[in-house]
């Protein structure tokens, strides 16, 4: 059986509670069921993981890199977004 | 025979049954139909392989004399054997070896969960251990029996014939003998022979919704209990046991 056959998905693991799921790999499988269970065994045998999400790689959108100017360029000159910009009253101690 | 050999020769059949299906589970190992396939099944293997290594290392600690659990896996020979004949049969294709699985992993999540129960604290621990890996191999081989059961014509056609082909090995795993049927009594082994109507009811109405037909019991073969075995064992041992055979006592 090739892959090529087989649909790809995306895998994110949350290591412990409370933290984000984070993005480790992909993988080839029939469906979400069975995604599922690859991640399982193939990201998680080493105890990563408390929680597992796959996603289609298909249903992923993303920014491309020819967008980099209109999309992140703007940011540059504007450093008032960044707390760090503004001086902090001395009443403020601990931001 | 004391308790304590019959003890000793339950816990041996125990790992026989684990390191057999564990081998052939094994050979799969950078064969399976794709990568991540490869790396699951793997995973299986090595849960029954880790299976086998408790029960013979407990095994080991109720024989003394220094025995390990390399004695029981590596230098016995297949009349010592004691595994289901099921167990031993050559992997087949991937049907095959998913159909036997599932046939096992059904019977496995039924014994465990009764031997979780026996009076022997290690076996009932070691049960405990063991049938939560028996439930995710569940989920897995009746995914596939579903997937190939109900695929394509000629996964379908496959899946059937491999069914047909292991239908009368099924029947020894309810089969009991003086050694289990006394320690049955004892509150130490489960009894098998109980497990066959739940067991048969969840397997018929799966295959059923795989699209197989549920074979008849007209045929049966059994043996592997009093180490009368198919003739694949020995070419399977020969395999298994090369490195002690070849270079005793040999370490990594």
């Amino acid at each position: 059986m090739a892959t090529d056959s087989l649909d790809l998905f995306e895998v994110f693991i949350r290591s412990k509670r409370g933290l984000d799921h984070k993005h480790v790999g992909s993988l080839h499988a029939d469906d979400h069921e069975q995604a599922l269970e690859y991640a399982r065994d193939v990201y998680t045998r080493r105890s990563e993981g408390v929680s597992i999400w796959v996603v289609k790689s298909s249903d992923i959108v993303s920014s491309q890199e020819e967008d980099s100017e209109s999309f992140y360029d703007p940011m540059d000159d504007k450093p008032y977004r960044h707390a760090t910009h503004y001086q902090l009253p001395d009443e403020v101690n601990n931001m | 025979m004391s308790n304590k050999q019959q003890l000793l020769d339950y816990t041996v059949r125990l790992g026989d049954d684990a390191l057999i299906i564990g081998h052939r589970l094994s050979e799969w190992c950078r064969n399976a139909p794709f990568l991540e396939e490869d790396l699951a099944v793997g995973n299986v293997a090595l849960d029954f392989i880790g299976r086998a290594r408790m029960l013979y290392t407990y095994a080991a600690t109720l024989k003394g004399d220094g025995a390990t659990e390399d004695d029981f896996a590596y230098l016995r020979d297949c009349r010592d054997f004691r595994n289901f004949l099921i167990l031993e049969l050559p992997r087949g294709d991937y049907a095959f070896s998913m159909m036997r699985q599932y046939l096992v992993d059904a019977f496995n999540v039924e014994f465990l969960a009764q031997l979780c129960q026996s009076k022997d604290k290690q076996l009932a621990a070691i049960a405990a251990k063991a049938i939560k890996e028996s439930v995710y191999h569940l989920r897995r081989s009746k995914d596939w029996v579903l997937r190939l059961g109900d695929g394509t014509e000629e996964s379908h056609q496959r899946t059937q014939k491999a069914l047909d082909d292991l239908w009368g090995f099924t029947h020894e795993l309810f089969e009991m003998d003086e050694l289990e049927t006394a320690l049955a009594s004892a509150g130490i082994a489960v009894d098998r022979s109980q497990l066959k109507d739940a067991w048969k009811a969840n397997v018929s109405a799966l295959l059923t919704e795989a699209t197989l037909n549920v074979p008849e019991d007209d045929w049966t073969v059994t043996g592997g209990r009093e180490g009368m075995h198919t003739e694949h064992l020995g070419h399977l041992l020969s395999e298994l046991q090369f490195m002690q055979r070849a270079y005793p006592g040999l370490e990594w």
